[in-house]
């Protein structure tokens, strides 16, 4: 037995006559941090590994995945997962025989045209864990157990991976993996992982890299090729590069504004650009355009709708707070209960008033 | 309040050793506007040799600035600095069109107008999955734990205060996100290195080491072979590290950063860093570290962070950010102002060690020129790199190429994708070229 672990089992001896009295034992550093007690590492010990290691029991039909579907993830993901306005899809690309190989086709013939999560993740754990900690974006954590075991089914079923009265629980998730359809996708033989090889039981080829260059340097070809330039449009797509350089050194910024200079003026932060900054600060802007439809109705469309209601602010402000359906379409819009209102007031005097930026 | 004894040890405000007589009697009538005609009549007396002649030399020396002419802010003005306003265009920026929601997004560090290795703290790049929030650190806890019993003896609990209270380092080092260049995969997509390049800052980190905290917990070297960071944000991101870059002491549990505490938005009050590997690792908010056998397979490495190869498989667990450089002055959207001297400057950086070696060429890589490494030359830290440049305003192309101490040489367009292909998305480490036009305009090109 080393020294240091030795010392190490004197330091857990002592911890654990101290633990009955509520204090740690001094270590090596004494008096810095304590126990963690069993409900502090339940309450934050939520991930779960590819091997299913700290998933929690628990079951969720296809049906009720749907239901919470709808209500707390449809109006950003769409109705079926597909949804590309606010995130890029979650399903779609895989098919019945992907289910059964394991790979997913599109990705090895390059056809796809987007990648979706489903096309890409190999491991169930992953969709359990992520939903769980993370989602919904606005009110992470506020899922139940069951509800995340509910809408893992549900995506299970929308990529065609599970039937329609499948009932997902810890008891049966093993099958659902055996079905993942990129299951077989991953690779890890690379270079690229800093730790111990596969080969010594971690991961990876231990540092090879894939690409070999070398430094030469006179003659090293004959002919320069340029195999891409700057499409034109994205030349002015970042705004002016002259406001984005230093106006002294020994070079500047292209003028990329088309405008002759001069012309800019410095705005105020005006009532607008307040109300502005709130709908960007809680992510309205990602599903309400200005004048346009994304997910829910542009601010203008709710606006004509509401002009000369005596009470269409209140009524705006109490559909803000407490989410709705059915106005707009079938995608409900998710309670904003996080927003004071104060700002809710702010923000719906913005809409009625044109939602300007400035 | 009025009873209070004068302070002591005061400097005299010094207005009657050159004021008037008559100014002073208007001071004590109140007549308070005499320092204004007092200026009037200086501008006045200014301004006579208005009629400088251009001939006759620069106006900005025959004519006295009014720094020069009058009396300055005082101290503490800003109480926190800022920089010049003449410096305002260079910030952090979205590229539109990336992303579709600020909070799920990435700001880019202006790397076109900097000087040296370190990012300042206000312009270091921004990624986050799920907005930031400025956490109070006297709520702010760091957990350790193992999987199951055994790979700790005992799992434990810090405060900010504590974690301040252990032993620290100070080391210097270059984040890169793993996506950094990601735009640019199948072609030229960025009209500057702030967009092609801007997701790598370097600063100097002041933290404690994990393999202390980690022994602080009694952990079992023997049955542990990876350890989960994970963040306190709404997204609760988590990363699987390999053990051995504990062991090696490089990863740290951070909170300073420059010289101060970490910005909210790099992670106040604590975050990992993972010297040479991709930024996604360096856990920010970090608020528990499990210690475990077996990788988690978390959606940034299972959904994300996964590199798409030619044959259709994605490559997973890649982590370690290869031996890069670009020249970051002139690049893409510049203008040279003139024929003549230039400075080529640029950065070089590799998660494998220290950069050994930077080549430029001026002619598309036909002929390299060795630069100038400038100090320190620090391990899994940026390098700068200069070298002299006379442009004799014909057309060019400008491209560095790093070499770290591995014998590893950064690849070209060519090389990379004959490999990995277009769609990887993260870990592009090409060389970068930049072209001059005649007309001094520089602008992004790729060479095969």
């Amino acid at each position: 037995m080393s020294r240091f672990s030795k010392s190490l089992t004197r330091v857990a001896m002592i911890a654990l006559a101290a633990c009955a009295t509520g204090a740690l034992a001094d270590g090596k550093y004494a008096g810095v941090g304590r126990a963690a007690k069993p409900a502090e590492i339940h309450a934050w010990d939520i991930d779960v590994r590819p091997d299913f290691k700290g998933l929690r029991p628990g079951s969720g039909s296809v049906d009720q995945g749907q239901e919470t579907w709808e209500a707390k993830c449809a109006s950003c993901h769409g109705s079926f997962g597909e949804s590309n306005e606010v995130h890029t899809p979650l399903i779609g690309g895989t098919t019945k025989d992907d289910v059964k190989t394991g790979h997913v086709l599109s990705l090895v013939k390059g056809d796809a045209p987007q990648r979706s999560a489903i096309m890409k993740v190999a491991t169930v754990s992953t969709l359990f864990d992520y939903i769980n900690r993370a989602m919904p974006l606005t009110t992470p954590k506020s899922l139940t157990n069951d509800e995340v075991y509910g809408l893992v089914a549900y995506l299970l079923n929308l990529a065609e991976i599970v039937p329609g009265d499948f009932v997902l629980s810890d008891k049966n998730i093993a099958e659902a993996q055996a079905r993942m359809p990129n299951r077989n996708g991953m690779t890890t033989n690379h270079g690229m992982w800093p730790g111990a090889p596969a080969s010594k039981g971690g991961i990876g080829n231990g540092g090879k890299p894939d690409v070999k260059n070398t430094a030469c340097m006179s003659n090293c070809k004959t002919e320069v090729k340029v195999g891409s330039l700057l499409p034109v449009y994205a030349e002015t797509a970042h705004g002016n590069l002259a406001e984005q350089n230093r106006p002294v050194g020994p070079v500047r910024g292209k003028d990329t504004s088309g405008k002759a200079p001069a012309e800019v003026k410095p705005a105020a932060q005006s009532d607008n650009a307040a109300a502005t900054k709130l709908a960007n600060d809680n992510g309205c802007m990602a599903c309400h355009g200005v004048a346009n439809k994304i997910v829910g109705p542009g601010y203008n469309e709710v606006a004509a709708r509401y002009k000369g209601q005596a009470d269409a602010e209140a009524k705006l402000a109490a559909k803000v707070r407490a989410g709705g359906q059915g106005a707009w379409g079938a995608i409900p819009m998710p309670p904003q209960s996080q927003l004071k209102d104060e700002d809710i007031r702010r923000l719906v005097k913005w809409i009625m008033s044109g939602a300007k930026a400035q | 309040m009025a009873d209070q004894p004068t302070q002591r040890g005061r400097v005299r405000p010094a207005p009657e050793h050159f004021l008037t007589e008559a100014d002073i009697a208007e001071v004590k009538d109140g007549r308070r506007d005499f320092l204004r005609k007092a200026f009037l009549t200086a501008s006045a007396a200014m301004a006579a040799p208005a009629i400088v002649r251009a001939e006759d030399g620069d106006p900005n020396i025959l004519t006295l600035p009014p720094w020069t002419t009058s009396l300055g802010q005082p101290v503490a003005a800003r109480p926190y600095g800022l920089p010049s306003q003449y410096e305002k265009g260079l910030q952090r920026r979205e590229s539109p069109g990336l992303t579709r929601m600020s909070q799920v997004s990435v700001a880019f560090t202006p790397l076109q107008g900097l000087f040296g290795i370190i990012t300042p703290s206000g312009l270091h790049f921004e990624r986050h999955h799920q907005g930031w929030s400025d956490i109070d650190p006297s709520k702010h806890r760091l957990m350790v734990h193992g999987t199951d019993d055994g790979f700790v003896k005992q799992p434990k609990v810090y405060t900010v205060d504590d974690i301040l209270r252990l032993p620290p380092v100070s080391r210097m080092h270059f984040i890169e996100c793993g996506a950094n260049t990601g735009m640019e995969w199948g072609n030229v997509a960025v009209p500057t290195v702030q967009y092609s390049h801007g997701m790598l800052s370097c600063s100097e980190f002041t933290g404690v080491p994990l393999r202390l905290i980690l022994e602080d917990c009694g952990i079992d070297w023997k049955k542990a072979k990876y350890v989960l960071a994970e963040g306190a944000d709404g997204s609760s991101m988590t990363r699987t590290i390999p053990i051995e870059l504990v062991q090696s002491d490089e990863v740290l549990v951070a909170y300073g950063q420059n010289g101060e505490m970490l910005r909210p938005e790099n992670g106040y009050p604590l975050r990992l860093v993972v010297p040479g590997v991709q930024g996604v690792s360096w856990v920010k908010w970090l608020r528990r570290i499990e210690v475990g056998d077996k990788p988690w397979a978390t959606k940034d490495e299972a959904i994300h962070y996964i590199d798409l190869m030619p044959d259709g498989q994605h490559r997973q667990y890649t982590s370690t950010q290869e031996c890069k450089s670009v020249i970051t002055t002139p690049s893409g959207g510049q203008i040279l102002l003139d024929k003549g001297f230039y400075n080529i400057s640029g950065l070089a950086w590799s998660g494998r060690g220290k950069v050994k070696q930077v080549d430029v060429s001026t002619d598309g890589g036909i002929n390299w020129r060795r630069a100038r490494i400038e100090g320190p030359v620090n391990s899994k830290c940026l390098t700068r790199f200069n070298i002299d440049w006379v442009w004799d305003g014909k057309p060019a192309i400008l491209q560095s190429r790093a070499m770290d101490e591995t014998g590893y040489v950064q690849p070209s367009y060519g090389q990379l994708r004959a490999v990995r292909g277009t769609k990887s998305i993260y870990h592009n480490n090409a060389i970068q070229s930049w072209k001059v036009a005649e007309s001094g305009e520089v602008s992004n090109v790729q060479v095969l």
